[in-house]
């Protein structure tokens, strides 16, 4: 077992109270599992991906546990996370192409990072060289500036640096959201290959477009509104979905064969709650045509089958 | 009808406008009532600019575009208002085109203000009820509400209903959808359909082919301002035939295909060569084309459908993939 995560509650702190935008997430990632992580945006799926790495300011933990390869990591203590960052647990954050520092040619960046990790240049020279060649750029991208690099080259550069120790985990935030279809692939098959040749061990792949996901990840977990609604093999999510949610976000998505004259999509009515004051029971319960009496009450996130989690009652029971 | 005929936009750019970047290189197509054309291209393509150029916002370089037969280049004052109430645009950040400091519906108030100055309030209120309905919307839960409090579906659909206010001919959609989340992008898509079987002619300017190809009848894919293939959505999605429009199709990802898939069933470029332009003046080796040679030209390949390229089964049509 690669990643634990257990009960895990993270919220913001505002002036109008706390923002429940993590409010309970247990699940795992095994050893070369690629998850991915979706649901519509404000969902929730940054602050999950960013709490494994590091709260900022405004993240306030309330509780639960992260295990990584069988240590705890002290997520609430932000010192304490430092031995694990970039080197046990490493993220390509949301907007990472903009935030490279312009000022710095990348070769240098790349030394400053690594050094202030207390690993001399020298000794991940190769390492780099080879990786460089893996996403296809030349090695003359160390003497560049990010600013000269196409929004796909920058990625795969990022990707490059942010796995250079080869973590455990890689978290990768919206990486291909901004990117022309073409370039969007490549970046997308980069990713799996790097988990191929072992640069990085297990990865959560953040997106709101399950159609990657279907193409890159082994299991998908869906979020609704804070909370986890279902887990399962990206096939099982795809072709048989339980949670009504999971249903009917994948039946809302037009695909190339799919047209409006033959088979009319339909879209999910209402839009998701305010995370500030977060309606009790069911969070879906205001949008779910299913909806019954036992939806006041919070579902469990129970395990159905095999590697199949869901949170719904009508598909539990009333009695989970 | 509106009609594109051969239009081009050269940008002067540079510290003194120096430089030409040709954003838009000799597009033509028709926008008839009822059809969703979908105009196809990744960042940078020349959507955008093509869809300013039918809006009015900025200068044809070179073409005409005509509605109705009449020449749109030269309308001003109350030709070009008359140009405005049938031809409205609704673009990608539904945020943008709302002031923070004003309710949302202001943005119909200044269509009042401007088109509809003599109408009586009543019947101004009830015209904004039906359009309101019409989108969808439910006039109480939008109406005196800051665009904050409004979401982003909901912000889209009151810009649609605003342009439904005019007696709309053309729709011009420029990306209308990417910031909408999966799950309220497929309503506003159906609400244009909608549109549609009312008549209205749609440009739907997207990067992203299934939306495209899920609500339109006609395709132009747009590669640095040409247009490589265009013509049936079907066909162009069923018989992709230029290597550019392939490379698009197998790299779209679709939810039940894999990548490596999608490439092994697409199907074989359709063989052969029509006529295009270009070949009326260079069938052959021996004369010197016309034009230049970056500039493709579209041959037609089967019935409504045609390819930009010289010579199809070639290798030159692979280089200017
Ligand atoms: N810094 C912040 N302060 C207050 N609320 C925040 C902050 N960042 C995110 N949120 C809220 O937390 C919820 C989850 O946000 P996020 O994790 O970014 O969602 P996602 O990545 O799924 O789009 C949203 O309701 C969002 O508005
Ligand atoms: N006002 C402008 N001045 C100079 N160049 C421009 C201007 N607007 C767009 N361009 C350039 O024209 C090309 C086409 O842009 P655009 O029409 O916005 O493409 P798209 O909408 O397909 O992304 C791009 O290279 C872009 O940089
Ligand atoms: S628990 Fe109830 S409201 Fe929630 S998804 Fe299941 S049926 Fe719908
Ligand atoms: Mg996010
Ligand atoms: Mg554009």
């Amino acid at each position: 077992m690669s990643l634990q995560v257990t009960d895990l509650m993270v919220y913001y702190r505002t002036l109008a109270g706390d923002v429940k935008a993590l409010d309970g997430a247990t699940f795992s990632i095994a050893d070369k599992e690629i998850m991915g992580l979706a649901g519509e945006s404000g969902c929730g799926k940054s602050t999950l991906g960013n709490s494994l790495i590091r709260l900022d300011g405004r993240m306030k933990y309330i509780g639960g546990k992260v295990n990584l390869d069988g240590a705890e990591l002290p997520i609430w203590d932000n010192a304490g996370m430092n031995e694990f960052r970039f080197r046990e647990v490493s993220v390509i954050p949301q907007y990472a192409m903009s935030a490279m520092n312009p000022t710095r040619k990348i070769g240098k960046m790349i030394a400053e990072l690594v050094e202030s990790r207390g690993t001399q240049f020298s000794e991940i020279k190769d390492e780099l060289e080879k990786r460089i060649d893996h996403v296809g750029l030349t090695q003359d991208v160390v003497n560049r500036y990010p600013i000269e690099l196409s929004g796909g080259m920058k990625q795969r550069m990022v990707m490059v640096i942010s796995t250079l120790f080869d973590p455990s985990l890689l978290i990768a935030d919206e990486i291909t959201s901004a990117l022309d279809v073409s370039t969007q692939r490549a970046v997308a098959e980069t990713l799996v290959s790097f988990r191929d040749h072992g640069y990085v061990k297990s990865m959560m792949v953040i997106t709101h477009d399950v159609s990657i996901l279907y193409q890159i990840a082994d299991s998908i977990l869906i979020m609704y509104a804070g909370k986890l609604a279902e887990k399962a093999s990206t096939k099982t999510i795809i072709d048989q979905p339980r949670h009504p949610y999971t249903q009917m976000l994948v039946s809302s998505l037009p695909e190339v064969g799919v047209r409006y004259a033959d088979k009319k999509l339909t879209g999910i009515p209402g839009s998701p709650p305010s995370l500030l004051v977060p309606p009790t029971g069911c969070r879906f319960r205001a949008r779910c045509p299913l909806a019954f009496a036992k939806c006041v009450e919070e579902p469990p996130f129970v395990e159905i089958e095999k590697d199949h989690s869901v949170a719904c009652w009508k598909v539990t029971g009333p009695n989970a | 009808m509106l009609s594109l005929n051969r239009i081009s936009k050269t940008y002067k750019t540079g510290t003194f406008g120096g430089k030409d970047l040709v954003a838009v290189r000799d597009v033509s197509f028709d926008i008839n009532p009822g059809e969703v054309i979908s105009l196809i291209g990744e960042s940078g393509s020349g959507k955008t600019t093509v869809g300013k150029m039918v809006l009015k916002l900025i200068d044809i370089t070179k073409g005409s575009i005509t509605l109705d037969g009449v020449d749109v280049a030269h309308k001003q004052g109350a030709e070009l208002k008359t140009y405005y109430r049938h031809v409205q645009g609704v673009f990608q950040d539904p945020f943008s085109s709302y002031n923070p400091i004003f309710k949302a519906d202001r943005v119909f108030s200044l269509i009042r203000s401007e088109f509809f100055a003599d109408m009586p309030r009543a019947e101004w209120d009830a015209k904004v009820d039906g359009v309101l309905r019409s989108v969808t919307l439910e006039p109480n839960q939008v109406l005196n509400k800051y665009p904050h409090q409004l979401s982003g579906g909901q912000l889209q659909r009151l810009l649609v209903a605003r342009a439904l206010l005019l007696d709309l001919k053309i729709l011009i959609a420029d990306e209308i959808i990417s910031m909408l989340d999966a799950s309220t992008r497929i309503d506003v898509l159906n609400l244009l359909a909608d549109l549609k079987s009312r008549g209205l002619g749609i440009l739907f300017i997207t990067h992203d082919l299934s939306l495209g190809n899920y609500i339109s009848e006609k395709t132009v894919i747009l590669r640095r301002g040409s247009v490589v293939e265009m013509g049936a959505t079907d066909k162009v999605f069923g018989n992709p035939t230029h290597p550019y429009t392939r490379m698009l199709i197998s790299s779209v990802p679709q939810l039940h295909k894999k990548w490596a898939q999608i490439e092994q069933e697409l199907p074989a470029p359709i063989a052969g060569r029509g006529g295009c332009l270009f070949h009326e003046a260079y069938p052959l080796a021996g004369r010197t084309p016309d034009r230049p040679i970056d500039e493709p030209t579209l041959a037609r390949v089967e019935d409504d459908h045609y390819v930009g390229c010289f010579e199809l089964d070639s290798e030159k049509a692979s280089q200017v993939a």
